[in-house]
């Protein structure tokens, strides 16, 4: 089934119309694919073009602008409920097409894009067909379709770069990361921590709160404690000395952490515990 | 030239929570400064056969090529360095070994891989990429992805159609627009990094980025870096923790020291008077 609209004013549904062209397009002249005959909307408004199962509404430069889910947009990739409002009129965009008819193993499983595999990408833009090299083409392909805009041999600088912030921390206590929301779910949002026990910091307590938190001095030992869905672990980072945990000296295999268990590490003892 | 002490390599590759088979295939030999990944793809176990071929016909010429050809020299044709010639030739010998049995063997019809590729020669990363397979770097605090995947999606995102943002939710993600082996030839993109000593180079396989975030992967990278073969484990831990739900395979390159290639006889006189 192909994705949808949904057109209703003040809450009333006026029509629904299916997205099986190319390029749909909405105003109010009468040649328009949606003809809404309302002052408030241009007479070319907006344009949503679909390809595959996906759809990008683009806004035509219309005199009183294009909204989803009330934000003002110029060009948007339209995502299933997405509210899209014109004036007083509001297009509830309905896909349900990957969600339910792919199997989410197929859907992962990489694929080869072909030019006789994409049905009917004729753009009328230079858009996605002339975008992917022709794979299936019988002369050898031109490496890059005309509108990849970067140049290959620069693809550092055109790279989003993403500086990642990490504080590379103090002596005792290292840096760390977060968590996904599905780790933070399986683990029942049971929080734990460790409490130095010795060494100049005695007493000081700090929730293990990241994905990973790493414990020593940096050169000398260092151990890391991996928060997982099963549990805490810890392993042996670098330096000579392994961590102990209740006396008992670890190898480099990850070692299951337990409520009130005590490491040793660099000569600091620690407490680790659940927090109720 | 042996760059064993000049790099170190780890690697791990898994076949995550849901597929039986592991299609991923990899090869690395810290001597030669040779790394190789590639992600099979095709029915049955024709995925597993494209991605090993690929990774076996790659990896064995060019550890022989290299005894003959130092690939710091350029080739008097083109001007360019020997190593990008070496590449895109076991490529392409890699892509018709494929083609081939892809078209003699019915039950290899239609399959292919991705790939990633590097060489470390002479203080540089001569990276060779088709598909969805990538590379990233970690230098210092600066953590980037120095491949462009060749697929739909990012085709998607370079003519501004959507946004980085938004392509995280795209259906779109497996389209990939090259591979090795589909078709009589390939192209693949060849492009040459600096290297410098500290620099963590990571080659992964789209089970990995699918799974766990850019950010995620440069925090892990950045916080145990000082222990590669665990770094190579955790990653691949985390995309199983979150699902697993491809093959996920890594191989972690640290540049421990400086390899720039021997000159020739007067740059080593001027070298051996400083």
């Amino acid at each position: 089934m192909p994705a949808k609209l949904i057109l209703s004013m003040d809450g009333l549904v006026l029509k629904e119309i299916a997205l099986t062209k190319e390029r749909t397009t909405i105003g109010r002249k009468p040649h328009n694919d949606i003809q809404i005959d309302n002052l408030a909307v241009s007479g070319e408004h907006a344009v949503i073009v679909t390809i595959l199962n996906d759809s990008f509404l683009e806004d035509l430069g219309s005199t009183n602008g294009t909204l989803v889910n009330g934000q003002p947009i110029k060009k948007h990739f339209l995502q299933t409920n997405d509210v899209v409002e014109l004036g007083k009129y509001k297009l509830k965009y309905i896909n349900d097409q990957g969600q339910k008819s792919v199997a989410p193993q197929d859907f992962e499983r990489t694929m080869v894009l072909r030019p006789g595999a994409v049905p009917k990408a004729d753009a009328p833009k230079p858009s996605i067909s002339q975008a992917v090299p022709a794979m299936g083409a019988s002369p050898p392909a031109p490496t890059m379709g005309a509108s990849q805009p970067t140049p290959t041999a620069a693809p550092s600088a055109s790279q989003p770069v993403k500086p990642v912030s990490a504080s590379q921390g103090a002596p005792t206590m290292g840096s760390s990361q977060p968590m996904s929301a599905s780790q933070q779910l399986a683990l029942g949002g049971k929080v734990a921590a460790i409490q130095l026990l010795s060494g100049s910091n005695a007493g000081k307590e700090m929730e293990l709160t990241k994905a990973l938190t790493t414990l020593g001095k940096p050169g000398v030992q260092v151990a890391v404690i991996t928060k997982r869905p099963q549990g805490f672990f810890i392993t042996h980072v670098e330096g000579a000395n392994f961590p102990i945990v209740n006396g008992k000296l670890l190898d480099a295999q990850a070692h299951p952490l337990n409520d009130h268990d005590i490491v040793e590490l660099a000569g600091v003892k620690m407490e680790f515990f659940y927090k109720t | 030239m042996n760059l064993s002490q000049a790099l170190e390599v780890a690697s791990c590759t898994d076949p995550g929570i849901v597929r039986s088979h592991n299609e991923d295939s990899i090869a690395a030999d810290a001597t030669k400064g040779l790394v190789v990944l590639a992600d099979g793809m095709g029915g049955y176990n024709a995925g597993e056969v494209a991605s090993g071929m690929a990774t076996t016909v790659i990896t064995t010429e060019l550890q022989h090529l290299l005894e003959e050809t130092p690939p710091y020299r350029l080739e008097p044709a083109s001007g360019r360095p020997w190593a990008e010639k070496l590449l895109k030739d076991q490529i392409a010998k890699a892509n018709t070994s494929i083609f081939q049995a892809a078209q003699s063997q019915p039950q290899y019809s239609g399959m292919g891989t991705t790939l990633v590729a590097g060489l470390f020669y002479d203080n540089k990363l001569m990276l060779a990429h088709i598909g969805d397979s990538r590379a990233y770097r970690l230098r210092g605090e600066a953590f980037e992805q120095i491949t462009r995947d060749h697929s739909l999606l990012q085709e998607q995102i370079d003519s501004g159609m959507i946004t980085p943002e938004q392509a995280k939710f795209s259906q779109n993600k497996n389209l990939v627009t090259r591979a090795l082996g589909i078709d009589p030839t390939v192209e693949p993109e060849l492009n040459c990094f600096e290297a410098q000593p500290g620099d963590v180079y990571l080659l992964c396989s789209d089970g990995l980025n699918d799974m766990v975030s850019d950010e995620d992967i440069g925090m892990t990278l950045q916080t145990l870096s000082a222990n590669l073969r665990l770094a190579a484990q955790q990653l691949v831990q985390m995309a199983n923790d979150n699902g697993g739900r491809d093959n996920v395979s890594v191989i972690l390159v640290r540049v421990v020291r400086d390899y720039a290639a021997p000159k020739g006889w007067l740059s080593r006189l001027f070298g051996w008077l400083k």
